[in-house]
């Protein structure tokens, strides 16, 4: 049943495509795809499941090379599906005002978000690299189309980034699939096959870095501030909120799980780094440190959430490199705050700030006073930024607590880097804050005056308010999927019978 | 000597018969009764001949199939050389019908379809044989062809110099090959080119032999436009006429690749060497691994500067030969028939984005990128075909394009399986495939992003044309999402071929 989430967002995106439907109701196929695709997941959750990776479609494909039309679900990528779920609506409802062209906005829109859901959901690594490659293009032409900013520039760049990423995680794919006999493309056979280490040792790294370029992995992340800065606020929301995880998911349900042995200590010490491992939660802590100072001092309010995102993904990869229970359900988690966070920033910044104020200059805002002009766009940053910083009852906290825990037993310098780093979060949010809502400098007459905020926005943020609240106050509710997830056979090479 | 009744060897070149008889009938047709008729009428009935004696001539290996092999390999008759027939027949069709709205550039109506015509048949001999001194024939029938179809537009200078220049190099390459051939009939006194191979097998290679390989590789390289004797490409695809340099750069490219595998792995059996990384022992893989990788590097580079669509098609097609050229190096089953899928599907975008070109270049005047801009808005029928041709030369999935590259990618490193030792190669193609996105994604960039010029009116695109290109562009999505059906179907003739 859950196929149909991919199913719909397609058939949506190629409904919007014949010449008969109007300009004006493309808004409301999108988001009607959305809720379905919403609705889909909403009503798998509620039925009792284990957690561990259940098929929910298994046929054969190209029969002579192995390779299945295989989807297949467990705790994680139903976490994952269903914050695909939530920002995509919350994506359309901040969209509500596109006009130019909105066929075909909405149109790649719905492709970017089926794209998004095939690779959650693909059990067979020739379809989930198809599906990850379907998502690139239509962020190609989103950003480039209907962006801002250097939007050409951004959108190629972006774009090139990720097929560089993909190129090398393909190479990686065609060798594991050989080195294992070329028969068979599926997640779970090929986990089982041990793989020799010397080819773990090269094939890892690869593929890590490969699917950590779309993760926003230092130093590999400028495609990220650029692309979330040009793209227009849909986008941004998705490619903050989901497609960046794609990275995250790929670098856990593939790259850590087909090689776990390229994890394991070198026979030497380069600069005091014994393993990839080391290695990779390294560039992790310089990405939070690195992003969170950048944000600090960006002038353009969307730089300093777009900075912000290479920072909070930073604690994903840290999760992901503790190799520890309570690590990678964080670095999940993680996943799913923020998206949903970053979703809401970009909402705010994106679409109630920029929008009606054609300026993102925070020295420009400073003199508007905001918090007068457009109140609800103030209280959502607030809590949004609040939320993201680490405060206790969002998701976030509960997120980044888990992965400084495993990160803990794991590498404890570490530790401090990433807690300078939420350090000098709360001192961008605050600045951000200060200067595009709360400032006090001369107030400068609006001409005209802003427009209020409109009603699918205000639904929009709820919704993802909501979203982070809930998982905040009731962690379990995601938890209850994500170990027994990580419990399954499909980890057991990276488990190594701990945890 | 073996005596073969002529009514027998008639009723086996039944196929290649009709074609020739559908040459003289159009040429007939045109010349007495068609000649003061309108132009266009001209060309539809010209085309309806030739298709028509395409169609029954594919209906005869269809519904008559056969097995011969006549004088010791002059002509042999196997699934395997019907089914590329059939493909090529097909190509010819698609080239054909395209050809109907064209109607501009000549007035020799009856000539022009009948050296089509022509090729065509010199393809169709080209691979049905293992005779050296038929083989050399049928190429130069099809060569005499091309450039006379590359001179057709004999009012553009661009034309005649594009002819001019094919033929001298042409003529060069084909003394080159004839010495080489000729080296090899004295090295094994035989023409067969089995003989041939049992003749020269011998543990060292003999000088005399690498002469004749080099000599052979230069004379085939110059027939796929591979690097270093791809000089005539740029000019010859941007001077032709359309539908001529859409001939040259499809099925006579289908046909040169099928040839040069054959005489190849056929013909130097035993004397392969091999190209692996730090383990290359001399041979004709090594010369056929460099000819490619200078290829892959420098189509790709060199057409990321070009701003005529044209030129960019060329330089993108000396790519694609470098990649195709990867099947000759790990020569297994699998890879031929890799290559026979690659080149299919690679012929058959070709056809539909020359079709593109050649309607852009009628409606706006010219094939400059900048010619390009805005056309979604202007034929956005015609746009999403390009679209779809485009991603598919990038090898984006679900198109036939993207699983062309894995399958070939997959079976050549297949080749060495458990030492990997083609993966430098493999890595070298997917690396230099990333880049050719960057180029593709250029044209796409002029098509849907650019504003499209001031004055700006709707493009009539002929009808048929539009079918045309929409039945390929849907058959390339076919291909590519359920690339099953044609595996299929090119696995089974050579499966039996070959055990």
């Amino acid at each position: 049943m859950l196929a149909w989430t991919i199913y719909i967002s397609f058939l949506g995106g190629l409904a919007l495509m014949l010449p008969r439907v109007p300009a004006r109701g493309a808004r409301v196929i999108a988001l009607l795809a959305a809720i379905a695709g919403f609705t889909v997941t909403i009503l798998v959750w509620l039925r009792p499941a284990n957690g561990a990776m259940a098929t929910i479609v298994h046929r054969s494909w190209i029969p002579s090379l192995g390779i299945e039309y295989h989807l297949a679900a467990d705790g994680i990528s139903l976490v994952l599906v269903l914050l695909t779920g939530i920002v995509a609506i919350a994506g359309v409802l901040f969209s509500w005002n596109i006009e130019h062209r909105s066929k075909e906005f909405f149109s790649l829109y719905l492709a970017l978000i089926g794209g998004v859901y095939g690779v959650f959901l693909s059990a067979d690594l020739f379809l989930l690299f198809v599906f990850y490659e379907i998502a690139i293009i239509p962020k190609y032409f989103l950003i480039a189309i209907w962006g801002s900013t250097q939007r050409e520039y951004a959108a190629m760049k972006l774009a090139l980034y990720s097929l560089v990423g993909s190129a090398m995680v393909l190479i990686v794919l065609i060798a594991a699939y050989v080195v294992a006999g070329a028969k068979t493309m599926d997640l779970l056979a090929l986990s089982k096959f041990q793989f020799p280490l010397h080819f773990q040792m090269w094939a890892f790294p690869l593929m890590f870095v490969g699917f950590g370029i779309l993760a926003g992995l230092w130093p590999f992340h400028t495609w990220a501030p650029t692309g979330h800065v040009a793209a227009p606020t849909a986008a941004s929301m998705l490619l903050a909120g989901v497609v960046m995880k794609l990275g995250a998911y790929g670098c856990l349900r593939v790259a850590m799980v087909l090689f776990p042995h390229g994890l394991d200590p070198w026979s030497f010490t380069v600069l005091g780094l014994a393993s990839w491992r080391d290695v990779f939660s390294l560039l992790a802590v310089i990405g939070i440190v690195y992003g969170a100072l950048i944000a600090l001092v960006q002038r353009d309010f969307k730089f300093v959430i777009g900075y912000s995102s290479v920072s909070h993904m930073g604690f994903v990869l840290l999760g992901l490199m503790t190799l520890s229970r309570i690590g990678l359900t964080g670095a999940v988690l993680q996943m799913f705050s923020h998206g949903v966070l970053a979703a809401l920033l970009f909402a705010v910044v994106g679409r109630m700030v920029y929008d009606r104020t054609h300026t993102r200059d925070l020295g420009a805002l400073s003199r508007m006073h905001l918090n007068k002009a457009i109140p609800f766009a103030a209280v959502t940053f607030v809590i949004a930024a609040i939320a993201s910083i680490g405060m206790p009852g969002f998701s976030g906290f509960v997120a980044e607590l888990q992965i400084l825990i495993g990160a803990w037993s794991a590498f404890p310098i570490y530790v401090v880097g990433a807690g300078i780093g939420i350090a000098i979060s709360v001192g961008y949010a605050w600045r951000a804050m200060q200067e595009a809502f709360f400032s006090d400098a001369v107030p400068e007459s609006i001409t005209p005056p802003l427009s209020p905020i409109s009603m699918p926005e205000r639904l929009g943020a709820g919704m993802l308010i909501i979203a982070s609240l809930t998982v905040g106050l009731y962690p379990q509710l995601l938890l209850s999927l994500v170990i027994p997830a990580l419990n399954s056979p499909l980890f057991d090479g990276l488990r190594k019978g701990h945890w | 000597m073996i005596t073969v009744s002529y009514s027998a060897l008639l009723r086996l070149l039944l196929p290649e018969v009709i074609v020739l008889a559908a040459a003289l009938l159009v040429l007939a047709a045109d010349l007495l009764i068609a000649r003061t008729a309108q132009m266009r009428i001209r060309f539809v009935t010209a085309a309806v001949i030739s298709g028509i004696g395409c169609i029954s001539s594919i209906a005869q290996i269809v519904c008559a199939p056969q097995q011969a092999n006549v004088f010791n390999g002059t002509l042999i008759i196997s699934p395997e050389t019907q089914l590329v027939q059939i493909a090529l027949l097909v190509l010819t069709v698609l080239l054909v019908v395209l050809s109907i709205e064209a109607s501009s550039f000549t007035s020799h109506v009856g000539e022009y379809f009948a050296v089509i015509l022509f090729a065509t048949t010199g393809m169709m001999f080209l691979v049905s044989t293992e005779n050296v001194l038929l083989i050399f024939l049928s190429l130069e029938l099809l060569s005499l062809s091309l450039y006379v179809l590359a001179a057709f537009k004999k009012r553009s200078s661009h034309s005649a110099e594009a002819a001019l220049k094919y033929f001298l190099f042409g003529g060069m390459s084909a003394a080159f090959l004839l010495f080489g051939l000729s080296l090899l009939y004295g090295l094994s006194n035989s023409i067969n080119l089995v003989q041939i191979a049992h003749a020269i097998k011998s543990p060292r290679l003999d000088p005399l032999l690498a002469v004749a390989i080099v000599m052979i590789v230069l004379g085939f390289g110059f027939k796929v436009a591979a690097v270093p004797f791809h000089f005539w490409a740029p000019d010859v695809y941007e001077g032709a006429p359309a539908n001529s340099a859409a001939l040259i750069a499809s099925s006579a490219k289908v046909a040169g690749f099928v040839i040069f595998y054959q005489v190849m792995v056929i013909g130097f059996a035993g004397a392969e060497g091999s190209g692996d990384w730090r383990g290359h022992t001399p041979g004709w893989v090594p010369v056929v691994a460099v000819v490619a990788v200078l290829s892959m590097v420098l189509g790709n580079l060199v057409a990321l500067t070009q701003t005529s669509v044209r030129r960019l098609l060329a330089y993108s097609a000396i790519a694609h030969a470098g990649y195709i050229l990867l099947a000759l190096v790990s020569h297994t089953e699998q890879s031929f028939i890799a290559l026979l899928y690659y080149s299919i599907t690679y012929a058959l975008t070709l056809i539909g984005a020359f079709g593109v070109v050649s309607i852009v270049e009628e409606q706006v005047g010219g094939e400059k990128l900048s010619d390009f801009g805005g056309l979604s808005r202007r034929a956005p029928v015609l746009s999403s075909c390009m679209l779809i041709f485009m991603l598919s030369l990038a090898g984006i999935p679900p198109l036939a394009g993207f699983f062309g590259k894995f399958f070939l990618f997959a079976s050549t490193l297949s080749a060495g399986q458990h030492t990997l030792g083609l993966l430098w190669l493999v890595v070298v193609a997917v690396a230099m495939s990333t880049v050719s996105i960057y180029y593709y994604l250029q044209v796409l960039k002029r098509i849907y992003i650019a504003e499209p010029p001031s004055e700006m009116r709707p493009i009539k695109v002929p009808n048929v044309s539009q079918l045309v290109l929409c039945a390929i562009a849907l058959s390339i999505l076919l291909l590519g999402c359920a690339p099953n059906l044609f595996l299929q179907w090119l696995q089974q003739p050579i499966r039996i071929a070959h055990f």
